[in-house]
């Protein structure tokens, strides 16, 4: 099957609108950051006001608002436990029925805005596919592609239920970076598949690699923030305007762990995978390859984040600055190890 | 490893002065501490860290394991630095002491951590659940209301509901009843199984380093046989600790052809046909057929074999003065994967000189470059595609000593520097041939290129625990899952008869409840036996509590209620989100729609 000329050039162009779909989509959210201030504040107001209005033996509704961690006990309790009552009334829930604030119209409409461009990006993807009559994940360029959009798509399933509408801003602009780059360094053209990457493997293993790498991006945002937040707490001048802005530390804890629980399983299934595409392609399941022992390490690593949460005196910060070197590895494993390094994975590189 | 249950930590640190201390009971209080210090949850995240930290130099440094010539090239540039790291062993960092120091320790603190934890998951399997605290309204979930069905009827509903939930009711004083209920134990299940997988995957791993064995070798794909008979057949062998090279698991192959498909100048297939024999048919001189492709081993024997690389091999002749001609054709190195642009030396000697010191003298090499499709840059020779499209060498004829006598090992692709260096070989020509030409030298030698055989690079691998690795990472797998996914919770149903003498029990405890809900969740820990901490209501849920839920019951009028029913939850382990379903079984047992 030779490669189709027209779908591919059609995927570039899908490609490069749904960044800079992204791009516009940022701006919102950075006016919805910055100028929504006031109209946050009163939001607030309404909805506290209607709360208490509300109050008719319902106040149980509202999931997972207490921590419940084991061992809690024998934690300082001004870390494992703040936001005891309150976790969950982050500024931009936009469920509290109040008309929408000027800012929260423009957060919506960032929002929109980002699943037009998710749209545009899948469309990228899914041409890129027919152009090769193959899975749109067989070089750096498109590993890239697949992986920006699962951590978009991630950040949008998120949104649904977590209060962090505003913070997109910040999972966009790792995302549009690290498209931007896919898009110039690492592009390649449409082409068929080395015979070493001809296997259904490769459909498995890259696209569980991906999809872990991808949510990874969630959670690693949400532990810087928590980062953050955690030393404007105990320093209140550090940090000030930002952290204001930021939702309560717990329920940025939540939504990290949330999203790694998620993602550490279907990584390890994505070692996994490899490791039996190792046996059969390279004679040897696990062989120390740069990307194999990154990938290691990254593991270990995030293995240790959701121990830790379970161990007194690591979760809260210790937890948080474990998830940070996670995603960091991960980051690290994508590019440096691709580009730098030589090992049996680079024949997947560049060009 | 697992969440060790931190009480149990603390009880550790408890200092016992009242031992006297005697040599014998502080040595044994030492091993006592070292083991629990070892197999403490805290310990375990360490060793993790620097088992990451430890494997990170492999990923930056060359390792021999890996890639041999890029580690003496390393060593070759970098003087001190490199010898000091080589002694350091961050060449072979994955069997370096210090690594499998770590390797090991982890791999007790694992099994420390186990034994102990399975016997409380036994023991937590067996046990009930744990009795229904006093005071419901104190757990982090709680719900209430007042219904016109009788106790037994709400007992009954709430067991219906509660089906596939582990149960005990108990009656209470005053005509109350409760129920406990718990679910989810397939976490501690899973919990245990990944930690298991994990320990078979660490051992059969460390197993495999015994007792497994790879071997490279090139072999001409034109008829040329290879046995796997002994390592001295390999260009390459890397055997296990336990491998000596004597008992190999016998087979043979004849590569009979390779061939690769290109697009657009990309390869798309790699394949080659081979015969095979192994164990039977090598006595009855059986040969089968097999297809071999990239992705694709023949496994055979207890082996694999596997179809790594292709390359290309000229084929030259020389034809001396007195007319004698030797033809060789010897698989020279690919220096380019893209475009297989090679580097070799086809070495000759000439055919009846028998004094030593005189063929000495007048040994041959043809060596330099191949290139499959030439693109000239200038004069110098370089190759624009993989495949065979007009091949054409650029060599240098070298004549002289190539050492071969020297006892020094030859590297098949190369002629020996130091013989060029000490003036014993020189060149005589160089020049560049396509397929059917041929140079002369001066004394009449003429060297012809007669074309182009193609090799294909085998590996042969054996791992006998490799089976095991993968059961043992698939149960991890699943205990992964169960473990991350499944929540462990409880839940308590309480009904009790409005009015009569007995109060709701909620009400009675108002005022005292401050004092007692420690009390009570310390009851539960214990009777729950397995040690997991529950969170103690005390912080959490205190701030929570706001009068809502005593303001929903008393909207209601007495009259026709006649029994206050309370639902209690509580989520036991690090995930949010039981109250969801919480709320769902609170609505339905408190018949709210
Ligand atoms: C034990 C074996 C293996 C492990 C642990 C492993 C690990 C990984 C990881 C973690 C990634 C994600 C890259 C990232 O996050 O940057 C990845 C990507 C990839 N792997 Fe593997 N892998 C293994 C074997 C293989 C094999 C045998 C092949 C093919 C012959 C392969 C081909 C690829 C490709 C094509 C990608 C995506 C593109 C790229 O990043 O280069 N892997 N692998």
């Amino acid at each position: 099957m030779p490669v189709n000329e027209t779908l591919s050039q059609y995927s570039d162009w899908s490609y490069t609108t749904s960044v800079v779909v992204y791009i516009l989509a940022m701006v919102f959210f950075l006016v919805e950051q910055s100028f929504g201030r006031h109209g946050r504040q009163a939001a607030e107001r309404t909805r506290s006001r209607e709360l208490v209005g509300a109050g008719t033996g319902n106040r149980n509704t509202d999931p997972g608002n207490r921590n419940t961690d084991p061992g809690n006990r024998n934690t300082d309790p001004g870390i494992g436990n703040t936001g005891s009552g309150n976790g969950n009334t982050g500024p931009g829930n936009g469920n509290t029925g109040a008309a929408p604030t000027r800012a929260e119209r423009f957060g919506r409409m960032g929002v929109a805005l980002t699943v037009l461009g998710l749209l545009l990006h899948a469309s990228a993807l899914v041409l890129r596919g027919l152009a090769t009559a193959r899975v749109p994940w067989g070089n750096m360029y498109e590993y890239v592609m697949i992986t920006c959009f699962v951590a978009v798509a991630a950040w949008l399933v998120l949104l649904r239920k977590h209060p962090v509408r505003h913070l997109s801003m910040f999972v966009l602009l790792p995302n549009v970076i690290l498209m931007f780059v896919g898009g110039t360094w690492l592009y390649a053209v449409a082409a068929p598949l080395q015979p070493a990457l001809q296997s259904y493997w490769l459909i498995i293993h890259v696209a569980a690699a991906a999809a872990s790498s991808g949510v990874f991006l969630v959670p690693g945002v949400a532990s810087i923030f928590y980062l953050i937040k955690a030393r404007n707490e105990s320093h209140p001048e550090k940090f000030a305007k930002f952290a204001a802005k930021l939702p309560a530390k717990d329920v940025l804890d939540r939504v990290a762990y949330r999203t790694t629980v998620f993602a550490f399983p279907v990584f390890t299934f994505g070692v996994l995978c490899g490791a039996v595409w190792a046996e059969a392609a390279w004679g040897r399941f696990w062989g120390w390859d740069p990307k194999e022992t990154v990938a290691f390490i990254a593991w270990i690593v995030y293995a240790a984040y959701l121990h830790s949460r379970a161990t007194a005196g690591w979760r809260g910060n210790r937890a948080a600055v474990i998830n940070v070197i996670g995603f960091a590895v991960t980051v690290f494993n994508l590019f440096f190890v691709n580009l730098v390094t030589t090992g049996l994975h680079s024949y997947a590189g560049v060009g | 490893m697992t969440p060790a249950p931190p009480q149990r930590t603390d009880k550790a640190d408890d200092p016992t002065p009242a031992y006297r201390a005697t040599p014998l009971r502080r040595a044994w209080a030492f091993v006592r501490n070292t083991w629990r210090g070892l197999t403490s949850m805290r310990t375990a995240l360490i060793l993790l860290f620097l088992l990451a930290v430890a494997a990170l130099p492999g990923a930056l440094l060359p390792q021999r394991s890996v890639n041999e010539r890029n580690v003496n090239g390393y060593l070759a540039e970098h003087g001190w630095w490199g010898s000091l790291l080589d002694s350091l062993q961050m060449f072979d960092v994955y069997s370096s002491v210090w690594f499998s120091a770590i390797y090991l320790l982890l791999m007790v603190s694992i099994i420390g951590c186990l034994v102990p934890r399975t016997s409380d998951y036994v023991r937590s399997m067996r046990s009930k659940p744990v009795l229904t605290p006093r005071n419901l309204r104190r757990l982090p979930h709680h719900e209430r209301a007042e219904t016109s069905d009788d106790v037994d009827a709400v007992m009954a509903a709430a067991r219906k509901r509660l089906r596939g939930w582990r149960l005990t009711e108990r009656e209470e004083a005053g005509g109350a009843r409760s129920i406990s209920a718990e679910r989810g134990y397939l976490r501690e299940t899973g919990n245990l199984l990944f930690h298991f997988g994990m320990l078979g995957v660490i051992i059969s791993f460390a197993g495999g380093a015994l007792y497994s064995y790879e071997g490279q070798v090139v072999v001409l794909a034109d008829g040329t046989e290879f046995c796997n008979s002994g390592i001295y057949n390999y260009d390459s062998f890397e055997p296990g600790l336990q491998v000596d090279g004597t008992q190999l698991n016998p087979f043979c192959v004849r590569v009979n052809d390779f061939d690769a498909r290109y697009r657009n100048g990309q390869p798309v297939a790699y394949e080659s046909d081979i015969d095979y024999q192994s164990g039977e048919d090598l006595t009855t001189g059986t040969w089968r057929s097999h297809h071999l492709e990239v992705n694709e081993p023949l496994r055979t024997a207890g082996d694999r074999l596997y179809l790594l690389n292709h390359g290309y091999a000229p084929t030259f002749t020389v034809t001396f003065p007195d007319g004698q001609s030797r033809t060789q054709t010897i698989q020279w190195r690919p220096v380019d994967q893209q475009t297989y642009l090679s580097e070799g030396a086809t070495k000759f000697e000439e055919p009846g000189i028998t004094d030593p010191a005189e063929r000495r003298e007048r040994q041959l090499a043809v060596t330099g470059l191949f290139a499959p499709t030439p693109s000239m840059h200038g004069s110098i020779l370089s190759s624009a595609g993989p495949q065979l499209n007009n091949p054409t060498v650029a060599v240098d004829i070298m004549r002289g000593d190539l050492g071969v006598d020297s006892g020094r090992g030859q590297s098949i692709f190369e002629i020996d520097q130091s013989m060029v260096e000490a003036g014993r070989l020189e060149r005589v020509a160089r020049e560049n041939l396509e397929v059917g030409q041929s140079l002369t030298l001066e004394d009449g030698t003429t060297v012809h290129f007669d074309g182009v055989e193609r090799f294909v690079a085998l590996q042969v691998s054996h791992d006998p625990l490799q089976n095991w690795v993968l059961a043992s990472a698939v149960v991890m797998f699943a205990g992964l899952g169960a473990s991350l996914f499944i929540k462990r919770r409880r839940l308590w149903v309480r009904a009790t008869p409005a009015g009569g003498d007995g109060q709701p029990a909620g009400a009675a405890d108002d005022t005292a409840a401050d004092d007692t809900a420690a009390d009570d969740t310390a009851a539960d820990d214990t009777v729950a036996g397995d040690g997991a901490a529950d969170n103690t209501a005390a912080g959490d849920t205190a701030s929570g509590d706001t009068a809502a839920g005593d303001t929903a019951a008393g909207d209601n009028g007495p009259s026709e209620r006649r029994t206050v029913v309370e639902v209690g939850g509580l989520a036991r382990t690090d995930q949010a989100g039981y109250g969801e379903e919480f709320t769902r079984i609170a609505a339905d047992l408190l018949g709210r729609k």
